[in-house]
């Protein structure tokens, strides 16, 4: 197809070595798989390098560890078992020939390849929400940082961004990154929160008051300030409908405005081949083998649907090198028939969305709003599983057994009160 | 004995003025900006349009009747010759009402005095032909096919660095602060820096032109600024071939409705007059946005939804007392060249501009320019990543492996492209690394993502690449550093 670069072949091509794409890549290898592992950065991990703050792993290496430890171990096993990587290689398309014919061009500091594979696993992350996307008006100036950037600067390049900041989102990477600063010496002067309850695990909600850190719920910042630099941000109050309430603005003073307002699948390279996408999840429609509507087009971790733990993301990359095995063996994910997931009432987003009721299966999910004593359920099989809190900050995950779906035509799943 | 020309601002009318004069043997010429690099005065936020020249009624402005077709005409050559981004695809002037052709009819006669060349009117038919997601409303249109679009930064810089090949002298972070005149003629202008002698001072100083003036005496007209504000979508959201205009009201072109040269589906401006000493209020207002949104819509009711939108912005029109362009040499304060209020159509004119002034200095000033015997109109693009094919990014890397190497994941801009972006800042005497420098003649922190993933590793290249420390790197000039230090600098206290 492009006769002027040097072609590659594999089984499997893994689209980003982050913690999805690296556990892809070593449960290919296992599998038997000849395997190529790529991605853009100089380094392997994806974000967890940036993320020097414990809380990773408790359940995929059942013991506590920090972001870079978390991405070492993965690249350990991923080196012992000599899977092939590249790293400052960065996927520009994919190609789409027949199910058993894909195309992977990427270039790198030793040019362009054309890599042809039989299954693509593509784990290639996320983006984070930026000041323009959630309607910050004003001046357009120094200071304004999304967290992963801010996280970057910080850990990766050892930059202090700023003094006094002030953190947009409450989920765990804004609550992260306030104690991140707070720790280096800025002073946090807020954390603003959109919604009436903080968007994270109240483990780290607790770092607010460790630090002294204001939370404003049910506030927005609206405006940035600044000549060269951040002077100040406005903040109004908003209603329960999330409207603002005329008279209710503020100004704080600070140097630094932080974005942490959720993050978005990156999915560029998929919808240009046509890959079906989920508006709730934002990333693909898969199958129970984190296949997408493009046969042997694999995804896995936040590339799928946002994630909060880690150890999911790697499941994930399993289960996807584990469907791209069965892919290629079989020349395709047969089922006779498929049952379809559907959203009931609080759930906000879920995936898998077609079960073969064939396999074990892992339903991942995001309720809508906070409840307390809920229970989770399936009526059509009469499964009910009962928790005693479900916040949108924590993704849910439940185990179907293929014995009790089996027979199903259809599932929905619900959180409702007992 | 060579005539030093002193070009106060490097904004489009500056820079195309450089360029032009850079031609003559007999001629030594400075360009001084203020600025740390060039094009970041009005320059930098409009719409982009190369006009049609249709509008502007030659009897209340004569100038700016003259040049803006003059203008285009230029461009089609300059584009070529200077390799920048561009596209050509018309503009339609949208009917809505009946009521409205009467005003497009207008229009047309003002074109056809004016010199514009194949516009007519279309009916339904062929508008929705031309623009089939058009609101359904439109009943008709004026096509004017010789409107186009260019990047208006990347002009400023392209033509910028053509003058400096052929000779002019840069003086970057340099404000002016006086004009020495003696026995009512110029002798050179004082800077933050120090004395610059010069034969002949021409002020292309923007939104500061009164100012300027002011500073050698001539006070007969005041700028003020006229605030317009812009919606930009991401890539690959649906937007018109054309550029789309309302039929113009008696105070406003109206809000345009644009595919940019980048493929970003683009919106606005709307017109708010602030008061004299808001000349820096660059902020974008809800009002504002709200305006524009509204206006848009009446063309193009399919605007994607607010979480497709990936910036904001304002640009400020310098509006001059009498509304037309004050181009001339001033006759108190002998070789002093007005190049005054220079707004819309000003992008459109500024090679006429040019013209018009190298006009003025044989003429008035009584100069005569000789040309030189080797002069280069050429210029050549810098490389960009996301123009090459694989093969040619596998030539590239064999000249430095940087080329291959992604550093924007959103416009797929490499480290190769920053490298070369970085020597062309310091080409034409960029002091300060800025991530907008950057920005601007590669395209990288544009995209979905705004930047979120490539400034930092931008910021490390530019560290690098002028011998500072990271933090000290600037989003855009003095006062808006990246950081306040190491990272441990505030747990030290000394930051
Ligand atoms: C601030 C923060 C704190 C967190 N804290 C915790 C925590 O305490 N505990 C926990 O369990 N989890 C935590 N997480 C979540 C967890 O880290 C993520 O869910 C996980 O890292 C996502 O992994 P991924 O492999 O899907 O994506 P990433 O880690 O984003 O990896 C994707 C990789 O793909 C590469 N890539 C993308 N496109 C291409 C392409 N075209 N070509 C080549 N390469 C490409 C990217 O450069 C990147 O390296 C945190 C996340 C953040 C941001
Ligand atoms: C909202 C908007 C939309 C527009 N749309 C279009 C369009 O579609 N098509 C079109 O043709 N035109 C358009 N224009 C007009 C066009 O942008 C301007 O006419 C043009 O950019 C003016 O260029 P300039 O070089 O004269 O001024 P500037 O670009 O402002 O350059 C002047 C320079 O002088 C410098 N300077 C000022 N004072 C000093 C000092 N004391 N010492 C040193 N340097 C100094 C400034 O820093 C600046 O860089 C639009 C303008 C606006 C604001």
């Amino acid at each position: 197809m492009f006769p002027g670069i040097p072609m590659l072949n594999y089984d499997v091509v893994v689209i980003g070595g982050g913690p999805a794409g690296m556990a892809a890549a070593v449960r290919a290898k296992e599998l038997g798989l000849n395997v190529l592992l790529l991605d853009e950065n100089d380094y392997l991990g994806g974000i967890l390098p940036q993320c020097i703050h414990p809380g990773f792993g408790l359940h995929y290496f059942r013991e506590e560890l920090t972001g870079p430890e978390f991405a070492a171990r993965l690249a350990k096993r991923l080196v012992e078992l000599g899977v092939e990587y590249r790293t400052a290689a960065r996927v520009m398309e994919i190609r789409n020939y027949s199910d058993l014919e894909k195309v992977v061009i990427f270039t790198s500091p030793s040019g362009a390849y054309q890599a042809w594979a039989k299954a693509i696993i593509y784990a290639a992350g996320a983006r984070e929400r930026h000041a323009f996307e959630i309607g910050i008006v004003g001046d357009r100036v120094a200071g304004v940082y999304t967290a992963g950037e801010a996280q970057t600067l910080m850990d990766i390049y050892g930059v202090m961004p700023g003094r006094e900041v002030v953190i947009v989102g409450s989920g765990d990477v804004g609550l992260i990154m306030a104690r991140r600063f707070a720790l280096e010496g800025a002073k946090v002067k807020a954390v603003v929160e959109l919604m009436p309850y903080p968007g994270g695990l109240a483990r780290n909600v607790m770092i607010l008051r460790d630090f002294d850190i204001p939370l404003y719920l049910s506030h927005k910042v609206v405006e940035v300030r600044g000549r060269g630099r951040v002077e100040k941000v406005k903040v109004v109050k908003v209603d329960e409908n999330l409207n603002e309430i005329p008279g209710s603005e503020f100004w704080i003073e600070a140097d630094t405005l932080i974005i942490s307002a959720g993050l978005v699948p990156s999915v560029k390279k998929l919808t240009a081949i046509g890959v079906e996408i989920d508006p709730s999840t934002g990333g693909p429609v898969v199958n129970d083998r984190l296949e997408t509507s493009v046969p042997g087009v694999f995804v896995a971790g936040n590339a799928l649907l946002i994630n909060d733990l880690v150890d999911y993301v790697a499941e994930q990359g399993e289960l996807a090198a584990e469907g791209a095995k069965e892919f290629i063996e079989n020349g395709g994910i047969g089922s006779r028939k498929w049952i379809r997931v559907e959203k009931g009432e609080n759930v906000r987003l879920l995936a898998p969305h077609r079960l073969s009721g064939e396999r074990d299966v892992y339903l991942y999910l995001r309720v809508a709003r906070p409840m307390e004593d809920v229970e989770l359920r399936i009526p059509e099989v009469g499964k009910r599983v009962k928790l005693s809190l479900a916040t949108p900050a924590e993704m849910l995950r439940v185990k179907l057994k293929a014995e009790e779906i089996r027979n199903s035509e259809k599932l929905t799943v619900e959180v409702v009160r007992e | 004995m060579k005539t030093k020309v002193a070009i106060i601002g490097a904004g489009i009318s500056g820079a195309s003025i450089a360029r032009v004069l850079s031609r003559y043997e007999n001629l030594e010429v400075h360009l001084i900006e203020k600025a740390p690099d060039v094009g970041w005065g009005v320059s930098k936020a409009n719409t982009a349009l190369i006009h049609g020249g249709y509008d502007d009624d030659p009897e209340k402005y004569p100038m700016r009747a003259k040049l803006c077709i003059r203008g285009n005409r230029l461009w089609h050559q300059w584009v070529k010759e200077l390799e920048i981004p561009h596209v050509w695809n018309g503009a339609l002037i949208v009917a809505t009402k009946d009521e409205d052709f009467d005003e497009l009819e207008k229009l047309l006669e003002r074109g056809r005095q004016n010199g514009v060349p194949e516009m007519r009117l279309v009916d339904r038919g062929e508008l929705f032909h031309l623009e089939p997601d058009l609101t359904p409303e439109a009943i008709g249109a004026l096509w004017v096919p010789i409107v186009g679009q260019i990047g208006p930064i990347p002009a400023v810089i392209a033509i910028t660095e053509n003058a400096v090949a052929n000779g002019v002298k840069t003086h970057l972070e340099t404000e002016v602060t006086g004009i020495k005149v003696e026995n009512g003629e110029v002798r050179g202008v004082e800077t933050k820096d120090g004395f610059i002698e010069a034969d002949i001072v021409i002020n292309a100083a923007g939104l500061y032109a009164d100012r300027i003036a002011r500073m050698a005496g001539i006070d007969y007209f005041e700028i003020h600024p006229r605030k317009g504000e812009y919606w930009l979508f991401d890539e690959g959201l649906p937007g018109p071939r054309r550029v789309l205009f309302p039929t113009p009201t008696p105070i406003s072109k109206g809000i345009v409705v644009t595919t940019e040269i980048s493929g970003h589906l683009m919106i606005g401006p709307n017109a708010q007059d602030l008061p004299q000493e808001e000349k820096e209020n660059l902020s974008t207002t809800r009002e504002g946005l709200e305006e524009v949104w509204e206006g848009a819509k009446k063309l193009w009711p399919q605007l994607p939804p607010r979480s497709k939108v990936i910036r904001t912005f304002a640009g400020l029109r310098p509006e001059p007392s009498g509304g037309d362009f004050i181009i001339k040499a001033e006759e108190e304060v002998g070789g002093f060249i007005n190049v005054a209020g220079i707004r819309s159509p000003g992008l459109t004119s500024a090679p006429a501009i040019a013209y018009e002034v190298a006009e003025i200095i044989q003429r008035d000033l009584g100069i005569k320019l000789v040309e030189k015997s080797k002069w280069n109109p050429y210029r050549k693009e810098i490389s960009h990543l996301f123009m090459m094919s694989p093969e040619g990014v596998n030539e590239a890397v064999k000249r430095n492996p940087s080329y291959g190497k992604v550093v924007c994941r959103c416009n797929n801009v490499s480290e190769g492209d920053v490298l070369e972006a970085i020597e062309r800042m310091k080409f034409i005497g960029v002091k300060t690394p800025s991530v907008d420098s950057v920005k601007f003649r590669t395209k990288a922190t544009t995209g979905t993502c705004q930047g979120s993933f490539c400034r930092p590793k931008i910021v490390m290249l530019l560290a690098r690449e002028y011998g500072v420390e990271p933090w000290k790197v600037t989003l855009k000039g003095k006062g808006s550093e990246i950081g306040v230090g190491d990272v441990k600098a505030l747990l030290r206290g000394d930051a």
